[in-house]
């Protein structure tokens, strides 16, 4: 069993294995499969000029599938003594020989030829970092809100982790990194700003800045002002634009197609958005995190999902790889092989690219947050959109709301801050009327999941009410 | 479990915490999917473990850790007096806890059918009977079904004394049919959205919902979407089904009265309120009929926010919301309630497991019945035209929970007092307390459902943690009506 000071030190390859090792000395089943994930992660949290929450966790799950003939099962525990991690292995057997036969099951993934590109993701200096760190950085961020007549609320995170995959075909994979966050409101009277980043070293992390800008912006949009609904040019900062684009991507995997619950099914090989979208998931972009394999420890490939507007390739489970070779789609789908996007075993969702890299386009090209307001006759800058959710899933028409920093443009300045908007408006609608886009930045909202993503100008974007404040 | 605590309580207090509580939580799931004629997920789950929470240097620390030997915990304590400590570096004032006795108790869900002993291979055929029913109705291209159940064991002690062992056993059920053709993808669900109903009840939750009876009226109706009208844009009356009514509730009635939000203490993340303390016992939230208890005792039913005591050890109380119409009640925690003068915290503080913090959250938010008998049939029959919008598919709320916008997965015309045709994506939006004002008949205690919503998140790191809504149809007068799709 690992102890607790094993957990301090963080799990290892050779642990996790030894885990294995006693996993399989108890499973009967044709096919063992062992997920290890877990660590130490820490989060301060205030609010009012005021550290108000303060907690830290040490916790590691081993999660177990078994396969017999084509049927399997999974069972989970945070227990790591032997007699759980037997219990472990018997409860998943029990539960795979009530299943009901699936032909399409694989035998589990075989052990990777070759190793994926390295992915140095673990930072000595942010696994170090302590409650004493995190509350001097907080101190700061009180600083400026003090210096502004503002209050402020927000999150300083950090976390050190360790996963692992290996199963009884030999395969053994194992990914370490840490990760950091710090997210800031600052509040005014009648208005506030927001910004949030994220990395897994929080060297990249630069508390002061971030408190300096969200001030700038709940003081710039102070006394809001009303304008009505409609038609607007818009400005999206990145995190606008990750927590938007964020909910088409699970629409992206091979199972969502299968499904007919994609808002691409039929629509994969056709040009959907405007010239100038192109995205890829690269899970082994600099800006990027995460594990380089995926839930059956296959290793992550490159996939360009979009190329100019036109939808270019989705991504694969190895499960749905084959189901889709043998569908109705194939034809229409480009190519079809496991790309290492699969979720763990069994699951019904399949797979989706969660390392999106959107390409803006060549250096010269683009245009900073303060060029497109420049060239702005009248439009509305959002910082920061809330509570999204999909109102009609293949016109992919989202409704939310925005927050924390809306502004009116006219004659290419900022004006001053307006009261929130509600707007409806289709994705496909929004990418591809986007006119001009900036450097793609490593964002991180709350609706989605980060991914590197460029400041957008758009037009025509669907502003449908107003709210009160 | 006794050893443990007094090993943390001890070390807490060594390490001159003013306060400490613990919770060591023994917790076990148990999952199955099926989706178009297959099983889709199937797993079984425990996790056990100890969250410590203590007060030093007036501010607050927390610490959790999987393993429960007397090195670890006792390191865990010490853990959270430094993390405390390094929180009072940034604090305006000392913390503050309004007063609570100390409690010695034992309680468990009451449960006819304990699930965990109902055969995995009699869960999967029911799900297949299920999906096998809906995929029967062609047109219904995706079939989804799940049954969950979890059982949640916790020993609660604190520095006051307290002593509470508790067990709830939450079961859910329901499923979807989808149906694509054309450019369109409709979606009914049953008996709710979110997966279908939950309860703190044991597997004859189950049995009590006709999974299998309701199955073929479901496909038939979602296949039937595709040719039904889309729904009307303009300013009308509605009448919502139970389940969107208790939706409703939750996100501008549940969220805006938890207190943590109204102090600021959610503002990086879910929000704020515009129920600011001033407005208590002083805003018109809803017309006359509007009647919103928050109660987490057992009188009102096996509700996901039941329980005996919270997760401070304060006892299930019923709070009075919405009286009459008028705001007279927030959530409240121990320094919440401490914090705008209230002399005990009603008893709302809840953790998603071991391993996080207690939070405020809604217990079971309902909004009670009409006093005087009214059915469905009769609401309807005196409406002479309106929507009546069924299941919810779609919710958004803004940051001060002003503004919404709700989307349903079916409705139908009402004309002359009857329904009519059936109208595809309904939606309507408005402003909460226009909202609540303009609602003029809700149905009577028949009419009452107390629906569970599994999947309400709050918090950093995240929690997601079960809802009760008890709500019985209701009448709303002139709503916008269908602005989801205006301009798209």
């Amino acid at each position: 069993m690992l102890t607790h000071e094993a957990h301090s030190q963080m799990l290892t390859h050779e642990q996790a294995e030894d885990i294995f090792l006693r996993l399989s000395r108890y499973s009967n089943a044709d096919g063992l499969e062992m997920l290890i994930s877990g660590g130490h992660s820490a989060l301060t949290r205030f609010a009012n000029n005021t550290i108000h929450q303060n907690v830290e966790e040490e916790n590691y799950v081993v999660s177990v599938r078994t396969v017999i003939g084509r049927k399997t099962a999974r069972a989970t525990t945070n227990k790591l003594d032997d007699d759980s991690l037997r219990r472990a292995v018997e409860s998943a057997e029990a539960m795979t020989e009530v299943q009901v036969e699936d032909p399409d099951l694989l035998p589990l993934a075989p052990a990777p030829m070759s190793e994926g590109p390295p992915t140095e993701r673990y930072f000595e200096s942010t696994a170090a970092l302590t409650p004493e760190d995190r509350a001097r950085a907080v101190e700061n961020i009180v600083a400026v809100a003090k210096k502004n007549g503002l209050t402020t609320a927000g999150i300083f995170s950090c976390s050190r982790s360790a996963e692992a995959i290996m199963n009884s075909r030999g395969l053994s994979v194992f990914h370490a990194q840490t990760s950091s966050e710090i997210s800031i409101t600052m509040l005014a009277g009648d208005s506030s700003g927001w910004q949030k980043a994220n990395s897994p070293d929080a060297r990249n992390l630069d508390p002061l800045v971030l408190a300096e800008t969200a001030a700038r912006k709940a003081r710039d949009s102070a006394s809001p002002r009303e304008v009505p609904p409609g038609k607007y040019t818009v400005i999206l900062e990145p995190a606008a634009v990750l927590d938007l684009v964020g909910f088409m991507f699970f629409d992206f995997g091979g199972m969502a197609i299968l499904d007919q619950r994609s808002f691409l099914t039929n629509r994969v090989g056709t040009k959907l958005f405007g010239d100038n979208i192109t995205v890829d998931d690269d899970v082994y972009h600099p800006l990027q995190s995460g594990a380089p394999y995926d839930g059956e420890g296959v290793h992550r490939q490159r996939v360009r999902l979009i190329e100019n507007g036109v939808v270019k390739n989705l991504v694969y489970a190895r499960s749905t790889a084959e189901k889709m070779k043998k569908s109705e789609h194939a034809s229409q789908v480009g190519g079809i092989g496991p790309t290492g996007h699969g979720f763990p075993l069994p699951n019904e969702i399949g797979e989706a690219p969660l390392n999106v890299v959107f390409d803006a386009g060549p250096e010269g090209s683009r245009h900073t947050v303060e060029q497109m307001i420049a060239s702005t006759d009248r439009g509305i800058l959002v910082t920061r959109c809330w509570y999204i959710r999909e109102v009609d899933p293949y016109e992919k028409i989202l409704t939310g709301m925005t927050r924390d920093g809306t502004f009116y443009i006219e004659n290419g300045r900022v004006r001053h801050g307006l009261r929130n908007f509600r707007f409806n408006e289709s994705l496909i609608h929004l990418l591809s009327n986007i006119s001009e886009m900036g450097t793609p930045v490593r964002a991180s909202g709350e609706e989605a999941f980060d991914m590197v993503v460029p400041p957008m100008k758009a037009q025509d974007f669907n502003f449908t009410e107003v709210t009160k404040f | 479990m006794k050893d443990i605590a007094s090993w943390i309580l001890n070390t807490a207090q060594t390490r001159g915490a003013s306060y400490c509580d613990l919770r060591v939580v023994d917790e076990r799931a148990r999952t199955i999917a099926t989706k178009n004629g297959k099983v889709g997920h199937a797993s079984n789950s425990e996790s056990l473990g100890v969250g410590i929470r203590v007060i030093a240097d007036g501010a607050w620390g927390f610490a959790a850790t999987q393993d429960l030997t007397r090195p670890s915990v006792e390191a865990t304590a010490a853990r959270a007096a430094d993390v405390a400590r390094a929180s009072a570096r940034v604090k305006q004032h000392e913390l503050q806890l309004a007063p609570e006795k100390a409690h010695v108790d034992e309680w468990t869900t009451p449960y006819k059918v304990d699930p965990f002993t109902t055969s995995i291979a009699d869960n999967i055929e029911l799900l297949l009977k299920v999906d096998s029913e809906l995929r029967a109705v062609e047109g219904v291209t995706l079939a989804e079904a799940l049954l969950s159940f979890r059982r949640y064991e916790q020993w609660f002690y604190s520095s006051l004394g307290s002593d509470i062992h508790q067990t709830k056993f939450i079961t859910g059920a329901g499923y979807s049919a989808y149906s694509f053709a054309g450019t369109e993808i409709h979606k009914r669900s049953y008996p709710n959205s979110f997966g279908g109903q939950y309860q703190n009840k044991g597997y004859e939750l189950v049995e009590e919902l006709k999974l299998v009876e309701n199955a073929r009226r479901i496909a038939e109706e979602v296949v039937t979407l595709h040719k039904a009208d889309q729904c009307p844009e303009g300013v009308f009356d509605i009448i919502l089904d139970s389940s969107q009514l208790g939706l409703q509730v939750h996100e501008s009635v549940g969220h805006p009265i938890e207190l943590d939000r109204v102090l600021g203490m959610e503002a990086n993340f879910a929000g704020t309120s515009f129920l600011t303390t001033d407005k208590l016992r002083h805003l018109r939230y809803g017309s006359d009929l509007v009647n919103v208890v928050a109660d987490a005792t057992l009188d009102h039913g096996p509700g996901l926010g039941t329980f005996k005591y919270d997760d401070e050890g304060v006892p299930a109380q019923c709070t009075p919301i919405i009286t009459n119409g008028l705001f007279t009640g927030y959530l409240s925690s121990r320094d919440t309630a401490a914090a705008i003068g209230e002399n005990r915290s009603n008893g709302t503080m809840r953790a998603e497991g071991w391993n996080r913090i207690p939070l405020i959250r809604m217990t079971n938010i309902s909004i009670l019945p009409g006093a005087k008998p009214l059915t469905f049939e009769e609401l309807v029959a005196s409406t002479d035209y309106g929507i009546y919008m069924q299941t919810n598919r779609s919710w958004s709320i803004d940051d001060k929970r002003y503004n919404f916008q709700f989307g349903t997965e079916i409705g139908w015309e009402v004309k002359g007092g009857k329904l009519g045709r059936m109208l595809k994506k309904p939606s309507y939006s408005g402003i909460t307390t226009e909202f609540w004002n303009s609602m003029d008949a809700i149905c009577s205690r028949d009419q009452w459902t107390l629906w569970g919503t599994p999947n309400c998140g709050k918090g950093q790191p995240m929690q997601t943690m079960g809802t009760g809504h008890g709500a019985a149809p209701a009448r709303f007068r002139q709503v916008k009506v269908g602005s989801a799709y205006k301009g798209t």
